[in-house]
Formats: structure tokens, sequence, C-alpha cells
């Protein structure tokens, strides 16, 4: 029990003082989370409608995939991330792994499907013939496409919220392709792994409520915006 | 007044040939169709008939097997946004978007670009000649479904559209609200001169709004022509059936004199008037608001050529009428007012007679093919 309370203590103390070494990868994590989740938005809620809209042959398997890359396993993804950046790999020209952009890369792996899952339900959610109201009233096809993900804003502020959620907690593929270097690619989950394995609790228990009350702040703004939105 | 009687001039949208298929069936096919400037055409048939499938045609969002379209005299691609801007269509469901009664309005207008001064001007005037002026701000969620659909209309109105297509639009509402939705159509409809296509299962609605009725079955128009033409000469059973003639009877004609003849159906005969020969298969066709009922004691007043006593098998209350089930030897269904029911005590069991005019009955031969 003391040692809860003397984390917490920790906590506040290294967040009140503002410690530039939690600041720094504070700051970092939102900043890796903050660019995965903008990423995976941009591909996400675009396939996500495409799929929606579309009618094509093996689309059932298409959405089948969608909804298994939605429970992705970070590790998995950090395994193939790894091998695609490695100096050998596909992609190891780019020389990024064991930088934040790796990171970056791995967590918009793991949202994308998030994202593009709930787009995918959100737009199939809409009223069957409101894409045709919408032609009706003159509207072109990218006019129709953007009037109906923003009748779905709300839902998407949940894939938002998923998405986000789902890479700012996420440690295994953060610090398979990150490798967790100080003040370079050291995030608030990979800090928090360290530092539990050297046996300072108290400085993993302050960083796991940065990380929770980070979260919290972010939720907290998103659903505010979707239940001030919502129909009553 | 015939289709054949307009100008080419007056013909807006010209339909030739035009085919849908789904899954490999057929599920429209309509040689031809006229819908005259300025006019109403009201599609009306039975679930599946294919009028929605119509009408999403004719607004150009689904794409016919084959068709041949012209508009204004001009041959146009249906699916093309440049032929959506002059059209405009309402649904069943307002499918109004989640934002204010105005923005739901001004909503085709911004599609088209339109400034902000534009819509400031437009959208009020809208608002209050469909009565939600007082509801501009409100979001279209708090709505009720006459609210919205006045929203919905209103919509598709303040566009200016050249031709506007119904689907059902009030089908989804109660009673008073529908005879005031529909009262208010009417009322812009006439005023604007705008074209509509209206596709409906109430003929009350029907008969109020359109200058032409279509009937449609199976993906066919079975007949179209004015609404008067449509109701009182039906071109077969179908139509007759579809368009309120509760009386459907198969006959045979025995014979034929001045111009008239008498034919013989299960459990009488009929005279009537019409061109038909000697031991022809007909319908006869009896409107029930062409019945009249009397006791035995006021028969003697009646000039009416059938005359049919018979007993009431059920009344039915119909809002501001009653339905009679007769049994004559054969069924035949009567609408009478309250004052019948209550002056003439009538009651289910009841002995009865039933008579209508020889000119009341109309004749279908059953040889003929429909019309298109």
């Amino acid at each position: 029990m003391d040692l809860i309370l003397e984390g917490i203590q920790k906590a506040f103390y290294l967040i009140f003082t503002l410690d530039r070494e939690v600041l720094g990868i504070t700051l970092l994590s939102l900043q890796i989370s903050g660019t995965a989740t903008l990423i995976s938005l941009l591909i996400g809620i675009s396939v996500g409608t495409a799929v929606a809209l579309a009618r094509f042959p093996g689309r059932q398997f298409v959405v089948s995939l969608i909804n298994t890359g939605m429970g992705l396993p970070p590790v998995v993804v950090g395994l193939f991330v790894t091998i695609f950046l490695w100096r050998n790999g596909p992609l190891g020209f780019l020389e990024i792994l064991y930088t934040p952009t790796a990171i970056i890369l791995a967590q918009a792996v793991i949202a994308t499907p998030i994202v593009t899952g709930i787009t995918l339900a959100a737009i199939q959610h809409l009223p069957a013939n409101l894409r045709l109201q919408i032609l009706a009233l003159g509207a072109t096809r990218v006019q129709m496409v953007w009037l109906l993900v923003k009748e779905a804003r709300l839902p998407l502020l949940a894939a938002v919220m998923a998405g986000f959620g789902g890479i700012i907690s996420e440690v295994g593929a953060s610090i398979m392709v990150g490798g967790n270097i100080k003040g370079y690619s050291r995030v608030l989950t990979t800090a928090t792994v360290m530092e539990t394995g050297r046996g300072n609790f108290d400085v993993a228990i302050a960083l796991s409520i940065i990380l929770m009350l980070l979260a919290f702040a972010v939720n907290a703004i998103l659903t505010q915006i979707q239940q001030r939105e919502r129909p009553r | 007044m015939n289709p054949q009687d307009h100008d080419s001039e007056a013909i807006l949208l010209k339909v030739e040939d035009l085919h849908v298929r789904r899954g490999g069936v057929s599920v429209l096919d309509i040689p031809a169709l006229l819908v005259f400037q300025g006019q109403v055409l009201i599609l009306i048939g039975p679930n599946g008939a294919g009028k929605s499938t119509l009408l999403l045609t004719l607004a150009g969002l689904l794409k016919p097997s084959r068709g041949r379209f012209l508009f204004r005299g001009r041959a146009v691609a249906l699916d093309v946004f440049d032929y959506r801007r002059r059209i405009a269509m309402v649904f069943q469901e307002p499918l109004l978007f989640d934002a204010t009664v105005f923005d739901n309005v001004a909503a085709g207008l911004r599609i088209r670009g339109a400034g902000q001064s534009e819509i400031g001007r437009t959208i009020p005037g809208h608002l209050d000649r469909f009565g939600i002026g007082h509801l501009a701000k409100r979001s279209a969620r708090k709505l009720s479904g006459g609210e919205a659909q006045r929203t919905s209309l209103a919509r598709a109105f303040v566009t200016k559209p050249e031709i506007i297509f119904l689907d059902e639009p009030f089908s989804g509402l109660d009673p008073p609200t529908r005879e005031a939705l529909t009262g208010d159509l009417e009322a812009i409809l006439r005023e604007t001169r705008t074209t509509a296509v209206l596709s409906t299962h109430d003929q009350t609605e029907a008969l109020r709004l359109a200058d032409r009725m279509a009937v449609m079955n199976r993906g066919a128009i079975v007949q179209i022509g004015p609404v008067a033409e449509v109701m009182n000469h039906p071109a077969d059973g179908f139509v007759a059936s579809f368009v309120g003639v509760e009386t459907v009877l198969p006959g045979r004609v025995l014979a034929i004199s001045d111009g008239m003849f008498v034919a013989a159906v299960e459990g009488g005969e009929i005279q009537a008037v019409g061109h038909v020969r000697t031991g022809e298969a007909v319908l006869c066709c009896i409107r029930p608001e062409h019945v009249t009922l009397s006791t035995n004691a006021s028969l003697s007043k009646s000039s009416a050529r059938n005359v049919f006593p018979g007993t009431i098998r059920k009344i039915t209350p119909l809002g501001l009428f009653y339905r009679v089930s007769l049994d004559c030897g054969f069924d035949l269904a009567a609408y009478v007012t309250r004052q019948s029911i209550e002056g003439l005590s009538l009651e289910e069991g009841k002995a009865v007679t039933a008579s209508f005019k020889a000119t009341s009955v109309h004749v279908i031969s059953r040889q003929t093919p429909p019309p298109h």
C-alpha cells in the first residue's frame, strides 16, 4: 500500500515540478500517438467510407479482414514493422528503425483498421436512401461522400477515441520498433515497462498515472464534443 | 385531356423503351411514358409494382438497363448531376441531415454553391410557406413526423426544380397530418405550376393531386390517362379493383337491345351499357358509391335498371361513411352515409334492396388486352 501511495505522491511531484524527462516523454507520446491517429483517420475514414459505399466481388471478405484487423495484436504489428524496416528488409533503405517515426508507423498500422471498421459501420448505419437523397439534391460524388461523413461525425468521434486510446496505451510495438532510447524514442508506456523492470515502482506508477490522465483528458474532450452534438 | 391532345412543347419528360433489370430479372418495363409540363402524374399500384423503381430511374438515381430519355425535347443521360440539379426528390422518410431545420432546407442551395446572402434571402420564405418558420433553429432530430416531412418538402422546392419526384411522401404520417400536408402540397404545386410525379397508395391523395394517373403492376404501366378516365373506365379487372371498384363480376352477354345489354353473372342478371357482342365474356364493374340502398317501401321511386333484393352481411365504418357488404346472390358493396344507416335502420342481417343504374356499370371485355 505504501508503495502505491509513494507512487501517487511521486507522480504528482513529477507533474507539478514539470520534471524535464517526464515532460519530454509525455510530449513525445502525445506527438507520436497524435500523428499516428491523424494518419489512421486519413486512411481509415477514406477506406471505410469507400468500402461502405462500394459493391464489388469479395466485399464481404474485405469487411471480414477489416474487422479482424481491429483486434490486431500490437506485438505482431511490432514484429512485422521491425522486419520491414530491418536493414535488409523491404523498407530498410528508409533507415527509420528505432526512431519515433517507426513508432508512428507501427501505431498507425494498429489504429487504421480500428478507424476503418468504425467508419464502415457508421456509414452503413446511415439510412439506406440518404445517399440517393443527397444525390437528388444535386450533389457531386465528392459532395455526397463529404456529406455522408459529416452525417456520421458522432460515431467517427468514437473512432478517434478508440484509435487514440488503442495506441497511446500500447507498448509491444513501440518498444520493438522504437527501441526505448532515452530522450529520443522513449514514450510513456515503454518508460513504464523499463522502470518496472528496474524495480522503480514509484516512477512506474507516476508514469502510469500520467498516461491514464492523458488518455482520460483526450477522451473527455472528445466525449464532451460528442455528447454536445448528440440529438436529445 | 388525352396525352395525344398535348403538343410536343408541353411534354417535359419523354421516356421510351425503359427497362430495369435486377439480378437478371426484369423489374421495370415501360415502352413509353410522357410527363407533361405543369401537370401532376400520380403512380398508383400495389407494393412491388415498380413505382419506386420508376421514380428513382426518372430522377437519375438508378441506372436503367436501357431506355431513351428526352427532357424538354433533348436527349439526356439521367445519371449525371447536371440533370439532377434540375430535379428534386422527396422520399417516404424525410432523410434530414443532423442539423437545424434552416440548414436542412438550405442544403440544396449550398450544394449548388449559393452564397450566404442568397440563402438568407431565399430560405425564410420557404420555411414560412411550409409552416415551419418557427422551427428554423430547431434540430431536425427533434421534429415530429409531419414537421420533418414539411422540412423535406421545403428542401426540395427551394431549389426551384423543373420536375419533382415524390415517393409515397406522406405514407408514414397520421391521417390528419397527411391531410394537411396533402393540402399544402396541392396548393404549392398549383401555385408554382411545378411538374410532379408522385407515387401513393392513398386514393384520396391521388384524386386530390392528380392531373393524370398511371396504374402500375408488376413493373409495367397497366393504364395511364386523366384521373376520371382511369377511375371510371378501368382498363381491366386489376385496375378496377385497385382504383376502388369493389364489385367486379365476371359474366357473359345474353342479349343486346337499343345500346343496352343484359349480362348473366353468378346469382343474377345485370343490365348495362356498352359495345359488346352476344356471348362475349365481360367484367361488370360497379363502384360502391354508385349503389343505392333502400327499403322495399321506397323501391318504387327508383329509376335504376338494376334492382336486387339482398341481405346485409357486414357494415364497416370508414370515417365519414360506411361500407355495406351485401349478399344479392353475388357480392355487392355499397357506400352509405351515417344518416342513411340511421334513417333506414340498417343493420347486419337486415333485408334491403340494392339498385344501380345501367350507366353506372363499367364493362370490360375480357378478351381485350389492357391498353398501355
